[in-house]
């Protein structure tokens, strides 16, 4: 009871952590109907960018659109944030071309906390999560540090590094989350005593300079796309002014006096024990792995459109504040660049992702979900995403409906939860789009008929997308009937002066528009009907002509992939007395308990054999 | 609950010493029970082996070879028993009354299999050693066994894991410093990798060779003899011999072990257009497999006349040996017209007589020729079919992939797909693998 003797209401779910994990959870569990609330140390850091100021790219550009298609907020505030837009990967395949813009960091926290606060159903509170209440092996609040005790049906944990983080920088070692923030130690208590499985990881940044004592008349610039590709479904325009990125390298003399120093590198001095990404290497790491090159490319990102600061991405670094002067000072266009806060590396704990079900829930401790860096990864898009599903399933838990997922066949997500929970982590997890076996059909331009009606199915879509998005699906259907009428025989192609095999075959018109001399615009000349068609339904036909074929392959393993993904497994099987299996097969299986037999399959060091046996007891419960 | 199970290893019937194998969880209460305490582990124990009552069946030498590290991966047992039926019979009922179960044929191979001690391939080496009639076969089978199948395809899979490393590069990590030619440099793995797959597929018919035999077919127009050479040469009458022609109609083959090779000589029906529609399919079946072996005995009747041996005649290859038969008949008969067209197709020729019934210089012949189709520098890469179909459908997959490097995605597409077709043998090639090479060979990130 509150000290006005009214009751504490009883929030359906409690998210714990403003970052962009925890704003995603809260936003969804929201949107699902659930009563929610937000509780994070400070609202000022709410949807704070800890790293360098951008989002999207390769992958994780996909993952913003899938995000998005669930009517996710990252890729709406990014539009509004961005200052930079550019579209990876022009030149390849719409496949693997990966949306990125650079971010205006306050903007973004402007408009996510704004976002927050419009969306129904959501309480925002500031006060840091000192224990969580457990009763019946569930999970049914949380402690603030004042005391006061939030009860809720679940709860969604999202605080980053928190766990032990230690800050390094040459001989300096702090203890914290963030820079600057404290970490909390009874939450972490409680997570240790619940016996979970933990690793260790470590990251790093860069030192951030100052813009104005940059040489930027001497420095190359990288321009933005114009006009902009936006992240969101449904942003037509970015409006938020544009601007270009420096671009420096390292010099043989910078190598020379990070070799020198290598000793106050914690890592390199052996005082951080932690797996760094091998994809984002310390400047030290790159000096050492690669002794053959005398440059590294710097891009310097600007933080803000009002923001002097520039992130200078390439040089992430845990040497001495001194050190990090004094080669920074080496680089062209930085020789009297100022430092305003030193780079450093951080290492901390991770709960092994093997701990949680594909629904992000912890399986020793029903009602409590984990997402974001908590589970070894890296990145606000990976975060962001896993938000997104935690808060879904925390909301569907609330109610005691049954959790969803998503497969590998239909999204990064899943690609990435299935990964997580699977084989768990051995280094920060990023997305890359190698990691997709169904890559040619998980496109950044598909996302949506990927993923915004299975999101009206859960509940996690709002009206208005909704709405826009069956929209466009009637136009989609509309032309691609059409397309399905068009065709020509190969004498009237070869009338119309494309250099066909003779065959006597009716070419149908995405096949024509496969053909490597035949362009939308020839097409055109013999129909001229299809002028008329949308520009986002033109687009999508044009891109099933570019995969013709690949697409139609990708189906068929699809549907090899869900005849494993369709036999599930329970819960609860026994493994110890299930023949045929080595003691290393039982064991992996009995931790990961994986869900079908296609992810059994993907498990580590489970055989064919093991498979076998495994299969044989799924088909004989079935029969 | 795992069975716990046991066979006789031996061939059943008298014979010196018989041996009973015993595998699975139960296996060391089993044996404590039929022949007390536990011996050291793969020590060789002397033991009196008791029946349930107690009552001794037999002196016997029992080995304990605890799991993981035995041949299934279970606890395991062994029985060297005196050979007698009635030992064998007495100790498989007190092996029943402990609980054991009789196995069926390849059980212990598949506890082995299922408990990761052998992978697929190993496992089928199992089998081909078990059934192995010659040295060649068996020392094939060992290889097999050995892994040196696997090395083989342990490298194709790593040049493709290198190919796609480089592919992905160019698809994944586009502001990195990364090369414009990365994709281009996938184009030698690729090449070396399409070269590598066309070769082991042109040699495929050799390790087919040594595990089911070297096949040589005997052909010649009707009645030329050739039932006495096939006689001759497996050395017993299989071959029904008359004077008549077409006497042969069925194909025979023969086994026989030459220099440590598995040979299989075929006699089969005199090449000759037939009305007789019993004839005709002979001699269908005659040139079917005529065409498929790996080498031919064309046997001339040196008294024949031409428009006898024109349909063998067309059959004969380069490398294949001519023999003009009935040497022992009137001094005079024109064989130049048979020799020049034997010359014609690249074959050598012999004349024997086959009356004596001594064909050492054909047996000569063929053991030279199959030693020589069956050696080789490398390990087979196809010792069974489903070899050949993973290599034909991987090499389909990486000849699209070359052709498709300047759209690098659909290039990985193609090496991914044909990584799969070589995982049916190798085991999958993981987006991890992948990535940990990009990772070794690019310097990423910013």
């Amino acid at each position: 009871m509150t000290e006005d003797g009214l009751l504490d209401p009883y929030w359906d779910v409690i998210v714990i952590g403003g970052g962009h994990a925890g704003c995603e959870a809260a936003a969804a569990a929201a949107r699902m109907g659930a009563t929610t609330l937000l509780l994070t140390h400070r609202l000022e850091t709410i949807g704070e960018m800890s790293c360098n100021p951008a989002i999207g790219g390769l992958g994780k550009g996909h993952l913003v659109r899938e995000i998005d298609a669930l009517d996710g907020l990252m890729g709406r505030i990014a539009d509004a944030a961005g200052i930079q837009f550019r579209l990876l990967n022009r030149s390849r395949g719409p496949a693997v071309r990966g949306p990125r813009a650079q971010i205006d960091r306050a903007l973004y926290r402007r408009h996510m906390r704004a976002a927050l606060e419009a969306q129904d159903g959501l309480t925002l509170m500031a006060e840091a999560v000192e224990d969580l209440t457990v009763e019946d092996g569930r999970v049914t609040g949380v402690v603030g540090v004042s005391g006061r005790v939030y009860r809720g049906r679940t709860v969604a944990l999202t605080t980053g590094t928190f766990l032990k983080g230690v800050i390094c920088r040459g001989d300096e070692r702090v203890g914290a989350g963030r820079d600057g923030e404290a970490p909390a130690v009874g939450l972490a208590d409680r997570l240790y005593g619940l016996g979970l499985a933990m690793g260790r990881l470590k990251t790093g940044t860069p030192p951030r300079l100052d813009g104005a004592t940059i040489a930027w008349d001497r420095l190359d610039t990288q321009p933005g796309d114009t006009p902009p590709t936006p992240f969101s479904f449904l942003t037509e325009n970015i409006t938020t002014p544009q601007v270009v990125c420096g671009v420096t390298a390292t010099t043989a003399r910078t190598h020379a006096i990070i070799a020198a120093h290598l000793g106050e590198s914690a890592v390199h001095g052996g005082r951080l024990t932690g797996r760094g990404p091998r994809y984002c290497p310390s400047i030290e790491d790159k000096v050492v792995r690669f002794a053959e090159r005398d440059s590294h490319q710097i891009f310097l990102e600007p933080e803000g459109l009002d923001d002097s600061t520039i992130y200078p991405n390439g040089i992430s670094t845990s040497l001495s504040a001194d050190t990090q002067t004094r080669f920074v000072w080496t680089i062209p266009g930085l020789e009297s660049a100022r430092i305003l806060k030193y780079g450093y590396a951080i290492e901390y704990d991770f709960v092994d992702p093997r701990e949680l079900s594909s629904s992000l829930e912890v399986k020793r401790l029903a009602g409590l979900f984990l997402a974001g860096q908590i589970n070894g990864t890296t990145g606000y898009e990976e975060a962001g995403a896993q938000g997104l599903m935690a808060g879904i399933n925390a909301a569907l838990a609330a109610r005691r409906a049954p959790p969803v997922s998503l497969g590998r066949d239909t999204a990064y997500i899943g690609v990435m939860i299935d990964d997580l929970v699977t084989r768990g982590v051995t280094e920060p997890y990023r997305m890359f789009t190698s990691r997709a076996e169904f890559r040619l059909r998980l496109r950044a331009d598909n996302a949506d008929q990927r993923l915004t009606a299975l999101g009206i199915g859960f509940g996690c879509v709002g009206g208005s997308r909704a709405g826009a998005f069956e929209a466009k699906i009637r136009r989609l259907d509309a032309v691609r009937q059409e397309v399905a009428s068009l065709s020509l025989s190969a004498s009237e192609a070869a009338k119309a002066g494309f250099r066909v095999n003779p065959d006597g075959q009716r070419r149908g018109f995405a096949q024509l528009l496969n053909h490597s001399q035949i362009g939308f615009d020839d097409l055109l000349a013999i129909w001229p009907q299809i002028g008329a068609w949308p520009a986002d339904a033109r687009e999508q036909v044009e891109i099933e002509a570019v995969y013709l074929g690949y697409l139609d392959r990708q189906d068929a393993d699809v549907a090899l992939f869900r005849r494993d993904e369709d036999l599930l497994i329970s819960p609860d099987l026994d493994y110890d007395a299930l023949g045929g299996l080595s003691h290393e097969a039982r064991e992996k299986l009995a931790s990961v308990r994986p869900g079908t037999l296609g992810q059994a399959a993907r498990i580590e060091g489970v055989t064919a054999g093991a498979l076998s046996a495994l299969l044989s007891h799924v088909r004989r419960r079935a029969a | 609950m795992t069975a716990t199970l046991f066979a006789l290893a031996t061939a059943p019937g008298r014979a010196a010493v018989a041996v009973v194998r015993l595998t699975g969880p139960s296996a060391g209460d089993v044996t404590r029970r039929l022949s007390g305490p536990l011996p050291r582990p793969r020590r060789a124990s002397l033991r009196t082996i008791r029946d349930a009552q107690g009552a001794p069946i037999d002196r016997a030498l029992v080995l304990w070879f605890p799991g993981p590290a035995s041949y299934t991966g279970e606890n395991s047992a062994e029985f060297q028993l005196h050979g007698g039926q009635g030992v064998i019979d007495a100790v498989s009922r007190a092996l029943l009354a402990a609980g054991a179960l009789p196995a069926g044929p390849g059980d212990f191979t598949r506890r082995a299999f299922e408990n990761g001690r052998l992978d697929l391939d190993q496992a089928e080496a199992v089998a081909d050693l078990v059934d192995s009639e010659t040295t060649a076969q068996a020392r094939q089978a060992l290889g097999q066994l050995d892994g040196r199948l696997g090395r083989r395809y342990q490298a194709w899979r790593d040049s493709l894991v290198e190919a796609l490393a480089q592919l992905e590069a160019a698809v994944d990590f586009p502001d990195e410093e990364i090369p414009d030619t990365v994709a281009e440099q996938a184009r030698s793995a690729l090449t070396h990798l399409v070269g590598e797959l066309e070769g082991a597929l042109s040699d495929q018919a050799r390790g087919r060779r040594v595990r089911e035999g070297y096949r040589v077919a005997v052909i010649g127009a009707p009645n030329a003899g050739k039932s006495s050479l096939f006689n001759a040469l497996v050395g017993r009458d299989a071959a029904i011999v008359t004077a008549a022609a077409g006497t042969t109609r069925d194909i025979i083959e023969g086994p026989i072990v030459l220099d440590g090779y598995r040979v299989l000589v075929a006699d089969m029906a005199g090449l000759r257009a037939s009305d007789d529609a019993i004839e005709a399919e002979g001699v269908r079946r005659a040139m079917a497999w005529a065409s498929q072996a790996d080498a031919r005995l064309w046997v001339v009747d040196g008294s024949d006349d031409q428009q006898a041996w024109r349909l063998a005649a067309d059959m004969v290859r380069a490398g294949d040996l001519t023999l003009i038969n009935k040497t022992d008949l009137p001094a005079g008969t024109d064989t130049s017209t048979a020799r020049a067209a034997a010359e014609r197709a690249g074959a050598s020729v012999a004349e024997l007589s086959l009356v004596d019934g001594d064909a050492t210089i054909v047996l000569e012949w063929i053991a030279a020729r199959a030693r020589k189709d069956m050696a080789g520098r490398d390990f087979p890469a196809v010792t069974h079919a489903r070899h050949a179909v993973a290599l034909r459908e991987s090499l389909e997959h990486l000849r699209r992939g070359l052709s498709r490097l300047n759209e690098p995605e659909l290039a990985a597409e193609d090496a991914r797909l044909a990584a799969r077709a070589l995982a049916r043998i190798t085991g999958r090639v993981d987006a991890e693998d992948v990535l940990a090479r990009l990772f070794a060979s690019f310097c990423i990130g910013k």
